[in-house]
């Protein structure tokens, strides 16, 4: 803080309004398109390794190595290859980082379906595709939803150390005008921004868990 | 490939293994800035995580402390504990550390929940029967503690210790945003000057040794866990919820 400026310039706040909302919005396409993406792919693994488990070992090693690359290493290492300010150089490290969890947690998912209620839905003439989509799915959706609760409150949090590589997100604010003209205010805004928008995803998808599973929550209700 | 000759060249150029910038120099400034948080992180967490654990006291708090760690962001930490605390520390003379401190508090703050909830979830992943046993044999709750359930329950404790030490090598890179030594320096020192060879030897030497302390961590756990828990150790570290760096956990 410069001495004598206010902890919390609410005039900037109300001047940049804008410009706060836009990097929100940055910030949350970002995110969005990071989970959405790890999360196909995640998936699509995760039912290749049911098809094979030999695929398991492979598969966890090398997401496992890829989530071990420090962020902002990864980031700035790409920026040679993809270009500086490009979405790609944000995406592919923020993609990475999540599939590790979401396979993990998908795999988890489908493990916890018991074996019988498998069984029973075959008995019932379900080809291996309703069986997935009807059945397994459901069940599982609150371990793979807990997955992906994770994997977005990490990205959102990815996301603000994008700005050092030129991409927009409340990040920017942080560094630019927070630690360039020491501006708290900034700091404060893109910070608290940034949780605010990594409690909202965790809310989000505790609600879809909620409206997903409409057993547990009768069960949870006592009926 | 033209680019990664460069990197090549880069490692190869005697000038960039000596003087202050050189890789041994910034190796040792990086692991002086990841241990001194770390072992002061291990001094207040681990007391903090085995006291929830033992009593069962505050375990909501244990549980709930690693999952509002991960929605702060540490460039937040960092930045906001920089604005509040460089101009104070260079009053009282700390000029030419104020970066250093302000990256150590930062890094404090990253590593204490996985410490705290993994000392909480060992201690009370103890088979309960084996502490009434304890119990009944006469033992003290102090005699519980040292002589039952941190044995038993020290592959996970120290798991946790583990993602702490990783988080940390990997993320006190960001301290050469305020002015920190460490390899950082060459990722924020060589994107400023468009060295790209310089930020990617920067990034596979941080990866390097996150890889390094991960590695570290694992002997020293497979060293310190007594012989009888070893296949219970390999049993908690194929487990998910007790492995490297946060991601390893199955979130329910």
């Amino acid at each position: 803080m410069i001495e004598g400026q206010p902890v919390v310039d609410w005039a900037w706040i109300v001047r940049n309004l804008d410009n706060i909302g836009a990097r929100t919005l940055d910030h949350v396409v970002l995110t969005v398109l990071a989970v959405a993406i790890g999360f196909v792919i995640s998936f699509g693994l995760a039912l290749a390794i049911r098809r094979n488990r030999r695929l398991t070992g492979p598969i966890l090693g090398i997401s496992g190595i890829l989530y071990s690359i420090p962020s902002l290493a990864f980031f700035m290492v790409l920026i040679r290859f993809t270009g500086i300010g490009s979405i790609l150089t944000a995406e592919i490290p923020l993609v990475s980082y999540t599939i590790l969890i979401l396979v993990r947690n998908t795999l988890a998912g489908f493990d916890a379906v018991p074996a019988d209620v498998v069984e029973a839905a075959e008995g019932m003439g379900y080809s291996r595709w309703q069986r997935l989509w009807r059945v397994e799915l459901p069940i599982a959706s609150p371990v793979i939803i807990a997955g992906l609760r994770i994997a977005t409150v990490t990205t959102v949090g990815l996301v603000t150390v994008t700005a050092f590589i030129g991409v927009q997100s409340l990040g920017s604010l942080i560094l630019n005008p927070g630690l360039a003209n020491f501006f708290l205010t900034a700091v404060l805004v893109g910070s608290l921004g940034a949780i605010a928008l990594a409690v909202a995803g965790d809310l989000g998808f505790m609600l879809l868990q909620r409206l997903a599973t409409p057993w547990a929550r009768d069960r949870a209700l006592g009926t | 490939m033209d680019f990664f000759a460069e990197v090549v060249a880069w490692f190869g150029d005697a000038a960039n293994w000596s003087g202050t910038d050189g890789v041994p120099s910034r190796i040792g400034e990086h692991l002086v800035l990841s241990a001194v948080p770390l072992l002061v992180a291990v001094a207040l967490a681990l007391p903090i995580g085995l006291y929830i654990g033992h009593t069962g006291r505050l375990a909501a708090l244990a549980i709930n402390v690693s999952n509002v760690g991960r929605a702060i962001p540490t460039l937040a930490i960092l930045s906001i504990a920089w604005l509040l605390l460089s101009r104070p520390l260079v009053e009282i003379g700390l000029r030419r550390d104020a970066a250093e401190i302000t990256t150590a508090l930062a890094m404090i703050a990253l590593a204490l929940p996985p410490i705290i909830t993994n000392a909480y979830v060992g201690l009370a992943g103890v088979d309960r029967d084996l502490v009434e046993a304890g119990r009944g044999m006469g033992m003290t709750g102090r005699q519980l503690l040292l002589r039952l359930e941190l044995p038993l329950a020290l592959p996970v404790v120290l798991a946790g210790v583990r993602t702490a030490a990783v988080q940390v090598v990997a993320t006190a890179t960001l301290g050469a945003v305020v002015g920190t030594g460490g390899l950082g320096r060459y990722l924020v020192d060589g994107l400023a000057q468009r060295k790209y060879e310089e930020v990617f030897a920067g990034g596979l030497l941080v990866a390097l040794l996150a890889i390094g302390t991960e590695l570290l961590f694992s002997w020293l756990q497979r060293r310190t866990v007594s012989p009888g828990l070893q296949s219970a150790t390999a049993r908690a570290l194929r487990e998910p919820g007790q492995m490297g760096r946060g991601g390893g956990e199955v979130a329910v």
